[in-house]
């Protein structure tokens, strides 16, 4: 009860530190596999959007319409509670039975990449309508098939312009991965919830938590600035 | 007999136009563009086309390699036909891979330069030849820097468009169509995005090539450029060719009275 800061903190029996740095591992981990998964969504839904057939545009319309207009804490919620409604059910009738419940890590990475790619999908969008069409169309002149054009001259100049829009991006889902604690995700809320509660010291963890969460923004921001640079040093004169 | 016969190859050869179209249409929706051109070019011809903005030459250029479908007509390229389809309101690509190669042949140089901003001036004129040509790495850099020293821009090698004038970039633009050796060289308005004091050292490159007796097509609205260098024009006006003939008849005067107004007009300013 009369431990002071630095043995709260510390890493010794009584400390937070390692559970705190684990927990900050698990949300770096979260949100970059979500992050990435957002990507890979992103990019398809970007190319359902703009797709020449109206039925592709529909469905991507459809997808960026509904992830971004549900509070990302119901698609969790959805995600995991309704996803071991599901799989109990069918475990139930396939005579086990008992409540199952899906892993919380890979439910919510992909609540986190579904919803986070739904914004993805128009940072991508709309890096590719600001591309310079001749720059295409001297490909195509040059006899460069659909995929490699795709590869040398859209993706590279498509992924320039996109960036800083995604860096945004990035931030947020470094934030929202918190909301993977309501389905029991020792991620870093959860990990300052847990010690605040047993040391009642919430000021001082929860406070932790958030040097960890802008230490984390802060590095990884600099990683994407530097990624940023380095794709515009072309256009520097 | 034999000398003869020999002769009669050497004749069918050379027959053998680089480009020829006939009967070329293309309309946009209810405009038609382009209203049955008949039209060949030889090898190692020089053919500037003329013609009033509006008038079809830009259209029927970026016909010649296919990045606009003509809506009906045939083309031919050094005698192979390119495989077109019926489509809905133009004709269609029917193999891909014979036109991206044909295109590779028939090189396009752009009015916007069009080089891809995110590669060095090396790496734009190494890009076709080596991803697509597959031709190895080491030849085409040889190639591209003979190119390179050819227009006069070796020591700008690494740098990146942005960081070149509109005549540099254009002069790399034209090096990374000569890196490919195409047999045709199309440029569309190749320096009326240049300002007034940069065209010199873009028609001068331009000049050479012809002089090494490449075969050219033009579209252009330097008219003195034009009488000079090209040994034909091609006058096009409303989507049909208006008149044809060398530089000496037309700019002569009295062969076309529309050409001679066009001129006119030109000579104003």
């Amino acid at each position: 009860m009369n431990l002071g800061i630095i043995e709260l903190l510390g890493f010794g029996s009584q400390g937070w530190g390692g559970p705190l740095l684990k927990a900050a591992g698990v949300t770096l981990a979260a949100a970059s596999c979500g992050f990435f998964l957002g990507s890979l969504l992103g990019i398809c839904g970007a190319s359902l959007k703009l797709a020449r057939a109206g039925v592709l545009r529909t469905i991507g319309h459809f997808y960026t319409t509904v992830f971004r207009g549900v509070p990302e804490i119901l698609v969790v919620y959805l995600f995991y509670f309704g996803g071991s409604v599901v799989l109990t059910n069918a475990m139930n009738s396939g005579g086990f039975p008992g409540f199952y419940s899906l892993p919380a890590f890979a439910i919510g990475v992909i609540a986190v990449g579904v919803v986070s790619g739904a914004y993805q999908t128009e940072a991508f969008r709309s890096a590719f309508l600001r591309l310079d069409r001749g720059q295409i169309e001297a490909g195509t002149a040059c006899g460069m098939s659909k995929l490699l054009l795709l590869r040398r001259i859209i993706a590279p100049q498509t992924l320039r312009v996109a960036l800083p829009a995604l860096g945004n991006i990035w931030q947020s889902v470094l934030k929202e991965t918190s909301l993977l604690s309501v389905i029991g995700l020792t991620e870093l809320l959860r990990q300052a919830g847990t010690a605040a509660g047993s040391t009642r010291q919430p000021l001082l963890f929860y406070g932790a938590a958030a040097v960890m969460f802008l230490i984390i923004g802060r590095i990884t921001g600099l990683i994407l600035t530097r990624m940023e640079n380095h794709l515009a040093k072309p256009w520097r004169r | 007999m034999a000398s003869s016969s020999r002769l009669a190859i050497a004749d069918t050869t050379e027959a053998i136009p680089a480009i020829s179209t006939a009967d070329l249409h293309k309309h946009y929706g209810g405009l038609e563009v382009l209203k049955g051109i008949d039209f060949h070019a030889n090898d190692g011809e020089v053919v500037a086309i003329l013609g009033a903005s509006g008038s079809g030459k830009s259209t029927f250029l970026r016909c010649l390699n296919l990045l606009e479908l003509p809506s009906a007509g045939r083309l031919h390229i050094f005698g192979e036909e390119v495989k077109l389809r019926p489509g809905d309101a133009n004709l269609r690509i029917a193999d891909r891979k014979q036109i991206d190669r044909l295109r590779t042949q028939v090189a396009m140089v752009f009015q916007n330069f069009c080089l891809w901003s995110h590669m060095s001036v090396l790496d734009n004129l190494m890009e076709a030849p080596v991803h697509v040509q597959r031709r190895g790495r080491a030849e085409v850099r040889d190639e591209a820097e003979t190119v390179l020293k050819r227009v006069g821009l070796l020591e700008r090698a690494n740098a990146y468009p942005a960081q070149l004038s509109g005549g540099q970039q254009q002069r790399a633009a034209i090096a990374r169509a000569l890196v490919m050796k195409p047999r045709v060289l199309l440029f569309d308005e190749p320096t009326s995005a240049l300002d007034p004091e940069l065209v010199g050292e873009v028609l001068k490159v331009m000049r050479d090539l012809a002089a090494e007796g490449r075969t050219m097509l033009i579209v252009t609205h330097e008219m003195a450029f034009a009488r000079d260098v090209s040994s034909r024009i091609l006058f096009l006006e409303k989507g049909r060719i208006e008149a044809e003939g060398s530089p000496q008849q037309l700019f002569g005067g009295g062969v076309n009275e529309r050409f001679d107004q066009f001129i006119s007009r030109f000579s104003q300013g």
